[in-house]
């Protein structure tokens, strides 16, 4: 692309480095931006630079937080006694949205995988440890994605883990709501059978 | 099982062919260069949704056009049943059963079974043994659609063990437990694979034999042994003793990935030790082995191509097989050769019908 000025390129270079967008969007938004205010343009521009710079980790869960302790492990209403365990802060935003789940949770911040060079040192494994050592925590939930990473890591976890005095439990998996049978997958529908569940056990208050 | 009819449009040398098959022999006979062996690619295409020989679907299309179609006329369990596949160049190719195009390749592989005996299958001696344990996964996954599944699922863990093992020497940081973990799951998947290749072999050693003696008449004395680190030894215990030197040289190095068959002539190395007649009879008993595996697996008979079948062979192999194929054992045969009086001769000499088709530069009559 010919640009008529350096200052649009390097803003839509930098766009470009964005996942999902290629060097046409980039240029679309860099030219939207440019027909907004300033006063606007500054504001966008403010909120990612504090972004950046005031992030925090909670240092109980390692959830992305405003504090050095995060809303959820601050919160007394909450039950600190269960721990669910989850890869990224995606997955506690989708567990909150469910309004089922009223315990804590524990940040990875990846899956175990020799492959993509991500092992169990990159990840929050020691300091998890550690919060079931000292804490009068009572089940862990691994609530970690079902793909082969997943298994690796929950497998890993079930190890470090096993030798203390707390419940380790997983996340069901099976059917869909409003799935039915014969669209479901082998694997998944064969899994739901060996894994099947007394009746009673399903009925949710 | 058997083709009734074949039809191409713009398929590698042919612009445009039509073809009604014999439900037992069918010849084609041409000078080479003249597209026989192509017509043997165009059933395997059909049968299996790929070229036997080159895996590039866009060079299968005739210079200078744009899209090729190929249309068989199939009769399987008393049906009709027409495959056609068509494919344009830069789009993706279309698979068609009885006119309603499949979802996933994958459905239509095993369906219409096909072995092709072709002088390319040297390989499987001369090359390395990646191409014969291939040549078993080949055949088990026709039969077996979880076992491709399974692999896929072993190479991945043992992608990620030899990762492991790398970036233990890399970093200095060794935590056993996490290798522990992943040789947990290659054992697991690991351990699967052994065993069904191990009851695979156990069915294919006996037909392969039975075949090679009745080949050569026992000329010499030919052996096929499946070799595995697991027949002796239990696999978790094995890669637990091989933790220091597979720590050492940075990969795993036991395990269903080592696996290998062997193949001897009066108890040395076939690939050293035979000459190109005995290494091409050991091939076509290796090849009618896997035939007569995945008849008695699916129940019905696949499809045999005979691609230069008489080139190395002597006269008298070439009768004993010729025989042996024209056999009950088999069901539809397609056979190619430079010279048409040679396979009419042979097939006179042992009383079966053959239909022959001349091949000349792209078209054929019959």
């Amino acid at each position: 692309m010919n640009f008529s000025s350096r200052l649009l390129e390097n803003a839509v270079a930098e766009f470009s480095k964005l996942p999902g967008v290629g060097q046409k969007t980039a240029l679309r938004l860099v030219l939207h931006l440019l027909n907004q205010s300033q006063e606007d343009v500054e504001k966008f521009s403010y909120a990612l630079t504090r972004l950046r710079s005031e992030i925090r980790y909670c240092k109980t869960c390692h959830n992305i937080s405003d504090q050095q302790v995060c809303e959820i492990c601050a919160a007394h209403k909450r039950d600190r006694s269960i721990i669910c365990i989850v890869e990224d802060t995606r997955d506690v935003m989708a567990i909150e949205n469910t309004n089922q789940y009223n315990g804590l949770y524990h940040v990875l911040g990846g899956l175990i995988s020799p492959m993509d060079g991500i092992g169990p040192a990159e990840l929050t494994v020691d300091s998890l440890v550690e919060r079931v050592k000292n804490g009068d925590v009572k089940e862990v939930i691994l609530a970690l994605s079902a793909t082969m990473e997943g298994d690796t890591t929950i497998f890993y976890l079930y190890k470090k883990l096993k030798d203390m005095p707390v419940q380790i439990t997983t996340i069901a998996r099976g059917i869909a709501f409003g799935g039915e049978l014969e669209y479901a997958d082998e694997i998944t529908l064969g899994r739901s059978i060996v894994t099947r569940v007394p009746y009673e056990n399903t009925m949710v208050k | 099982m058997w083709l009734q009819k074949l039809s191409l449009l713009n398929f590698k040398n042919y612009a445009e062919a039509e073809l009604s098959f014999s439900e037992t022999v069918n010849a084609f006979a041409g000078d080479n260069g003249a597209g026989k062996t192509n017509l043997l690619d165009a059933i395997h295409y059909l049968c299996l949704c790929k070229s036997y020989f080159n895996p590039i679907d866009v060079q299968q299309i005739l210079q200078g056009a744009d899209f090729f179609m190929l249309q068989g006329v199939f009769e399987r369990a008393a049906q009709t049943e027409v495959i056609a596949c068509s494919l344009k160049r830069s789009q993706k190719k279309q698979f068609k059963r009885n006119k309603k195009e499949y979802q996933r390749l994958a459905d239509h592989i095993g369906l219409f079974p096909l072995v092709m005996i072709s002088p390319y299958d040297i390989s499987i001696i001369i090359e390395g043994s990646e191409e014969r344990r291939k040549f078993v996964d080949n055949s088990i996954s026709q039969t077996d659609n979880h076992y491709l599944d399974e692999l896929i699922a072993y190479n991945k863990h043992l992608q990620n063990r030899n990762s492991l093992l790398r970036q233990i020497a890399d970093t200095g940081r060794y935590d056993p437990q996490l290798l522990e973990i992943f040789n947990e799951r290659l054992v697991a998947s690991g351990q699967r694979i052994f065993e069904k290749r191990k009851m695979f072999m156990e069915a294919f050693i006996p037909v392969f034999n039975k075949h090679y003696h009745y080949l050569t008449e026992d000329a010499e004395q030919v052996e096929l042994v499946y070799e595995s680190q697991l027949l002796h030894d239990d696999f978790a215990g094995l890669l637990q003793r091989n933790t220091e030197r597979d720590r050492i040289l940075e990969r795993t190095t036991t395990g269903i990935h080592k696996d290998e068959l062997s193949f001897t002539i009066h108890g040395l190395p076939m690939k050293k030790f035979g000459s190109q007649g005995q290494q091409k009879s050991f091939l076509i008993a290796l090849k009618l082995a896997q035939y007569t595996y995945l008849q008695q697996q699916k129940g019905f008979k696949p499809l045999l191509l005979l691609d230069d079948i008489f080139d190395k062979l002597d006269e008298k192999r070439t009768r004993k097989l010729m025989q042996m194929v024209s056999h009950d054992d088999f069901g539809q045969i397609f056979i190619t050769d430079t010279n048409a009086e040679r396979i009419l001769r042979i097939f006179d000499d042992i009383s079966v019908p053959v239909k022959l088709f001349n091949v000349d530069k792209g078209t054929v009559t019959s």
